[in-house]
C-alpha cells in the first residue's frame, strides 16, 4: 500500500537515477529535512545539542566517509582515529595562523589536508588486500597520534598538550568557542552534513561510486575491464579521508571545543566508526546515519536508564555497553551483513506488498 | 604474414608459472570481423591464452601485435582502454551490483569522471550518465534483460549472469571480444540463445570475437577459424573443416600415446 | 667493549623477552587462521579474559559480584578461599573450553562462507563483548598473578656478565621463564599439529572446509578444538603478560601488537610468528634506544606498524607465508 511506484512516471534517465524515485519517500525526506532546519534549532537546549545531536551529526559525517573507503569501495581501514586528528589539528593551526580566515574554510581545509595524509597511507592499498590493509592501516593510526602528541608545533606549544578551538563566527554568530550557543552549532554541523551527505549520494551513484563498487566486488576483474585500480583505490582514500578530516575538525572546534589526541583520537574510535557502518550498514549513505545514531544514542539511554533510573554504579553501564555493543556487532554480521539499511529496504519491500503478503 | 588485416597478431607465446610451462611457442592471428575459436582438452592452455591476450599474464616470450603495432607490456586496465573487452570462465560480476550497475560499468573505458562534477551531480556528469545510459539501454534490450535492469546480479540465476557478462564486455563497444567458455554449464536452450547472441554481436556490431569452448557443435557452428591446442603448443590451425580433418587434432582429443 | 654497544645488546636481549610474549599472542592467531582462515582478533582479549578468570578462581572472587550487589544490595565479594595455582590453572582452562564451545556454537556455526573480512569484523565484536564481560564478572580493577613465577633481575646474569664485559646485564627471570615456555609450546604444537590424527584433521581443514567435510572429518568439533588450544596460548599468554604488568585492560592491546608480528611472518607459519616476534621486539626496543631521543621518545607506539606497513608493500605474503598467485 506504501512506497508504490503506481503513478511515479519517470520519462527521462536523470529521473530514474534520483535519490528518492519514490514520491512518498521523497515527501518523506523533505519531511525531515524541515524539522532539522527549522524545528529543532527552536527547541534545542545544551544538553540534546551535546549529549545527542552533534555528536551524532559528526559521527555521522566520520561513518560517511569510512563507509564510501569500507562499505562502497572494499578497503577496511582502523585508521579513522588517526584521520579525525589530522582534520582537527589542520583545522586548530589554520584557525590560530588566521584568525580572520572562516571557520568554513577552516573544517574544509581541514578536510583537504586530511585527504592528502589518507592518499598518502592509501598508497599500500595497490599491494595489500583485506585485513592486510586493515592491520596497515593501524600504522597511520598510531604514527599520527603520536606525531600530534609528541610535535609541540602542533599544538602551538600550550603546556597542556590540549588544542583549544578560540572563538569563530559565521555571520556574526559564535559556532566554536566557550560562549557558543547550543542551537548555532548544530545548524552548523547540520549544514555541513546535509551538503556533503547529498554530495556522497552523487559521487556513489555515478561512474565514480561504480569503479568503487566493482573493485570491492572484484578486483581482478574490475582491472581487466578497465577500471584504474589506483585511480578508484586513491580517490576512494581521498574522499574518505576528506568527509573524516572534516569530522575530525567539527569534533573537536564544534563538539568538545578543547581535545588531547592521545584521547580524543584514539583507536578505540577508529574501531567504534567502523562498528556504525556495519552496524548502519556498509555501502549505505542512509545506513551511515542509522548506525551513527545506534552507536550514539545506545551509551546515552544506557547511561540513563542504569546509572540514573536504577541507581547503579555508571561502571557497569559501560561493561554493559561494551557487551551489547559487541555482541550486537556478531548478531548483526551473522543475521544482516548489511545493516539496518538493509532491513529498512526489506520494510519497505514488505509495506509495499502489504497488506498483501505473498503478491509479486 | 599479412599484419596489415590482422586485428591481432600473436607471435611466439611463451609463458611458464615457475617449472611449469603453459604455453609454449603459440602464434597464431585474429582477422578483424572474424569468430576465432580457440579450442583445446582441458589443461591445454587456452584460458592462460586468453589471460595473455587480456594482459593479466604477462609471457616469459613473444608478442602481441595489435593492429600491426606492438602492444607494449602494460596493466590489464589500459589494455582494456585499447579495445579488449572479455567474460571470464568462472562469472566475474561484481555481483552486489545492479545489472544495470554492471553493464554500466562496462563502459568504464569511454568515460572520464571528475570527482567535483560527480558530488554535485550538476552538467556534465549528469548529461554524461543519461548518454551512457542510453547505450547501456540498447545492449539491454539487445539481450532481452530489462526485467532484470535493477536486480542485484548476485541474485540471478547462471544463465542470465553469463548474459548479463556478455552484456558488461559489449558495453565498452570493443574491437576485439575474448568469451572464456560462454556456453559453459548451460542448457540446450540456453546455448542456442547465446549462440543466437554472439553471432547477432558479430553481425550488428562487427565485433571481432575471440572465444575458448568445449562444445564442437557449437564451435563449428559460430567460428569462421579455429585454434587446436594441446600441452600448450599449438597443434591445429583452420577452418573448422581443416581442423576436423586435422591428424594431430583427431590425437589429442581421441588420446593417443605421447 | 664500548659502554654503548653494551647498552644496546642489553636493550636488544630485553627486546627479544618482550618479542617472546608477542610471538606468545601471535601464536595463537596463527593456530585459529590456519585451522578456519579466520583472523582472530580477540586473540589479545582472550589472553586478558583467561588470565582474569584464573585470578579470579584463585582468590575466590565471586564471578559477577559488582552486579549482584547493585541488584540486591548485597557486599558479597569473595567465597574467602585460595585455590591453589595449579587448580585454578586447570579451572581457567576449562573455562577457555568453555569459551570455544560458546563462540563455535553462537558464531562460527552462523558464519561458515562468509568472507574473510566479516568475519575478521565479527572477532572485533567478539572483542568487544569479551571485554565487557569479563570486567563485568571480575571487576575492572587491575589485579597481580601469583602462581609462583620468579620475578626480579637473574643475579646469575648479572654477575656472570659482569665478569665478561665488566657491566651486568638486567634481564628479568620471569622473560627468561616466559621464553622457555613459548619454546616448549611451539615444540608442542609443532608435534601436536604435524604427528596426532586432530593435527593432521585439522590440517585438512585448513586446506579445504569442503573436501574435509567430504572424507569425514568434522568441521565443528575441530574449531572447537583450534579455539580451545588457542585459549590454552591465550592463557599462558596473559599469565606471562599478567605477570609482568599486572592483569588489566593495556593487555587486550597487546593482540595490536601481535598484528605486525603476523604481518612480517606471514599469517599461516608458526616459526613465521616466532620470528616476527623476535624482530618486532627487538627491532622496537633497539629503535626507541637509538631515534628515540631524537624525536622524542615512546615511538614504540608505532614502530611495529609502520615496519609491518613498509615490509609488506615489498613482500605481502609476509616473511614465510605462501606466495599467492592471482587467478581470474
Amino acid at each position: 500500500m506504501f512506497y508504490r511506484e503506481a503513478g511515479d512516471f519517470r520519462t527521462s534517465y536523470t529521473d530514474d537515477s534520483q535519490t528518492f524515485p519514490i514520491t512518498f519517500d521523497r515527501y518523506c525526506y523533505f519531511a525531515i529535512l524541515a524539522v532539522a532546519f527549522l524545528v529543532i534549532p527552536f527547541l534545542i537546549n545544551d544538553y540534546w545539542a551535546n549529549a545527542v545531536l552533534v555528536p551524532l551529526l559528526v559521527w555521522s559525517m566520520a561513518a560517511i566517509g569510512l563507509n564510501i573507503l569500507t562499505g562502497y569501495c572494499g578497503q577496511v581501514s582502523l585508521g579513522t582515529g588517526g584521520f579525525m586528528a589530522v582534520g582537527a589539528y589542520a583545522c586548530y593551526k589554520l584557525m590560530t595562523a588566521f584568525p580572520d580566515l572562516s571557520i568554513v574554510f577552516c573544517v574544509l581545509f581541514g578536510g583537504v589536508v586530511t585527504a592528502l595524509v589518507g592518499v598518502l597511507f592509501g598508497l599500500p592499498s595497490l599491494r595489500i588486500k583485506g585485513f592486510y590493509l586493515a592491520v596497515a592501516t593501524l600504522a597511520a593510526q598510531f604514527f599520527l597520534v603520536w606525531l600530534f602528541n609528541k610535535v609541540p608545533w602542533f599544538y602551538n606549544y600550550s603546556a597542556s598538550g590540549q588544542i583549544n578551538a578560540p572563538e569563530r563566527t559565521v555571520f556574526g554568530i559564535a559556532v566554536t568557542g566557550p560562549n557558543v550557543e547550543a542551537w548555532a552549532k548544530y545548524l552548523f554541523c547540520l549544514c555541513f552534513v546535509f551538503v556533503f551527505a547529498w554530495g556522497a549520494r552523487n559521487l556513489t551513484r555515478g561512474a565514480v561510486g561504480r569503479s568503487w563498487m566493482a573493485i570491492r566486488d572484484m578486483d581482478i576483474a574490475a582491472e581487466i575491464i578497465g577500471v584504474d585500480p589506483l585511480k578508484a583505490k586513491l580517490s576512494a582514500f581521498a574522499v574518505s579521508s576528506f568527509y573524516i578530516g572534516m569530522a575530525g575538525a567539527m569534533f573537536f572546534a564544534n563538539y568538545l571545543g578543547a581535545v588531547e589526541v592521545t584521547e580524543a583520537f584514539g583507536i578505540n574510535q577508529s574501531f567504534l566508526v567502523l562498528f556504525m557502518i556495519i552496524v548502519g550498514g556498509l555501502g549505505s549513505i542512509l545506513g551511515s546515519f542509522a548506525g551513527a545514531a545506534f552507536l550514539v544514542l545506545m551509551p546515552v539511554l544506557l547511561k540513563n536508564l542504569l546509572a540514573g533510573w536504577l541507581g547503579w554504579d555508571t561502571s557497569i553501564a559501560t561493561h554493559f555497553e561494551f557487551i551489547i555493543v559487541g555482541g550486537l556487532i556478531v548478531f548483526m554480521l551473522i543475521a544482516e551483513p548489511h545493516g539496518m539499511a538493509q532491513l529498512w529496504r526489506i520494510i519497505k519491500e514488505k509495506l509495499r506488498l502489504w497488506p498483501f503478503p505473498h503478491a509479486n | 604474414m599479412n599484419d596489415s588485416a590482422a586485428l591481432m597478431d600473436i607471435r611466439n607465446i611463451t609463458l611458464k608459472f615457475g617449472g611449469v610451462t603453459a604455453l609454449e611457442d603459440v602464434s597464431f592471428d585474429i582477422q578483424e570481423g572474424e569468430v576465432r575459436a580457440i579450442i583445446g582438452p582441458n589443461g591445454a592452455g587456452k584460458s592462460s591464452m586468453l589471460n595473455v591476450i587480456s594482459g593479466f599474464y604477462h609471457p616469459q616470450e613473444g608478442g602481441i601485435w595489435f593492429r600491426g603495432e606492438r602492444r607494449p607490456a602494460m596493466p590489464s586496465h589500459r589494455i582494456a582502454r585499447q579495445g579488449v573487452a572479455r567474460t571470464f570462465q568462472n562469472i566475474a560480476l561484481f555481483s552486489r551490483m545492479t545489472t544495470l550497475d554492471n553493464i554500466m560499468t562496462g563502459r568504464v573505458t569511454l568515460m572520464r569522471p571528475n570527482l567535483l562534477t560527480h558530488m554535485l551531480w550538476w552538467g556534465r556528469a549528469e548529461r554524461e550518465e543519461s548518454e551512457h545510459r542510453e547505450k547501456v539501454e540498447r545492449i539491454i534490450d539487445f539481450l532481452e534483460i530489462q526485467t532484470i535492469r535493477k536486480t542485484p546480479v548476485g541474485r540471478l540465476p547462471y544463465g542470465l549472469q553469463k548474459r548479463v557478462e556478455l552484456g558488461r564486455a559489449l558495453a565498452a563497444e570493443p574491437a576485439l571480444l575474448l568469451l572464456d567458455e560462454p556456453m559453459a554449464g548451460m542448457n540446450v536452450e540456453e546455448k542456442e540463445d547465446m549462440c543466437r547472441f554472439i553471432l547477432d554481436v558479430k553481425e550488428e556490431f562487427g565485433t571481432t570475437i575471440a572465444l575458448i569452448e568445449h562444445d564442437m557443435g557449437v564451435v563449428m557452428d559460430v567460428s569462421d577459424r579455429v585454434v587446436v591446442m594441446d600441452y600448450g603448443r599449438k597443434i591445429g590451425d583452420g577452418t573448422p573443416d581443416e581442423v576436423r580433418n586435422n591428424q594431430d587434432v583427431i590425437d589429442a582429443y581421441l588420446g593417443v600415446q605421447h | 667493549m664500548s659502554q654503548q654497544l653494551l647498552y644496546a645488546i642489553e636493550v636488544s636481549l630485553n627486546g627479544l623477552m618482550a618479542g617472546v610474549l608477542y610471538a606468545l599472542v601471535a601464536l595463537g592467531f596463527v593456530l585459529i587462521y590456519k585451522a578456519s582462515g579466520v583472523f582472530n582478533y580477540a586473540q589479545g582479549v582472550m589472553a586478558l579474559f583467561a588470565a582474569l578468570t584464573l585470578v579470579g578462581f584463585q582468590n575466590g572472587q565471586i564471578p559477577f559480584a559488582h552486579l549482584i550487589n547493585e541488584i540486591f544490595g548485597t557486599q558479597v565479594h569473595h567465597f574467602g578461599w585460595h585455590l591453589p595455582a595449579f587448580l585454578s590453572v586447570l579451572l581457567a582452562l576449562a573455562m577457555m573450553v568453555l569459551l570455544a564451545v560458546i563462540v563455535e556454537k553462537l558464531v562460527l556455526k552462523h558464519l561458515i562462507n562468509q568472507e574473510p573480512v566479516i568475519l575478521f569484523m565479527a572477532t572485533i565484536g567478539l572483542a568487544y563483548f569479551l571485554e565487557g564481560f569479563g570486567d563485568l564478572m571480575w571487576g575492572s580493577a587491575i589485579k597481580k598473578i601469583e602462581i609462583g613465577l620468579p620475578y626480579g633481575p637473574s643475579d646469575s646474569i648479572d654477575q656472570f656478565t659482569y665478569d665478561l664485559f665488566g657491566y651486568g646485564f638486567f634481564i628479568d627471570r620471569l622473560d627468561i621463564v616466559a621464553a622457555l615456555v613459548a619454546a616448549l609450546l611451539v615444540c608442542f604444537l609443532t608435534v601436536f599439529s604435524q604427528y596426532s590424527k586432530i593435527g593432521r584433521a585439522l590440517r585438512a581443514v585448513a586446506d579445504d572446509h569442503q573436501a574435509a567435510l567430504s572424507v569425514g572429518i568434522s568441521l565443528r568439533f575441530i574449531w572447537v578444538v583450534v579455539w580451545s588450544v588457542a585459549g590454552f596460548v591465550a592463557l599462558v599468554a596473559g599469565v606471562m603478560w599478567g605477570a609482568k604488568s599486572g592483569v588489566q585492560f593495556s593487555l587486550s592491546l597487546i593482540a595490536l601488537k601481535a598484528l605486525p608480528v603476523l604481518m612480517l611472518g606471514g599469517f599461516t607459519s608458526i616459526p613465521g610468528a616466532i620470528v616476527g616476534g623476535l624482530i618486532i621486539g627487538v627491532g622496537e626496543k633497539l629503535f626507541d634506544f637509538l631515534l628515540g631521543p631524537l624525536v622524542g621518545g615512546a615511538t614504540e607506539n608505532w614502530f611495529a606498524y609502520v615496519l609491518a606497513l613498509v615490509f609488506l608493500v615489498f613482500r605481502p605474503q609476509g616473511l614465510f607465508g605462501e606466495r599467492i598467485i592471482e587467478r581470474v
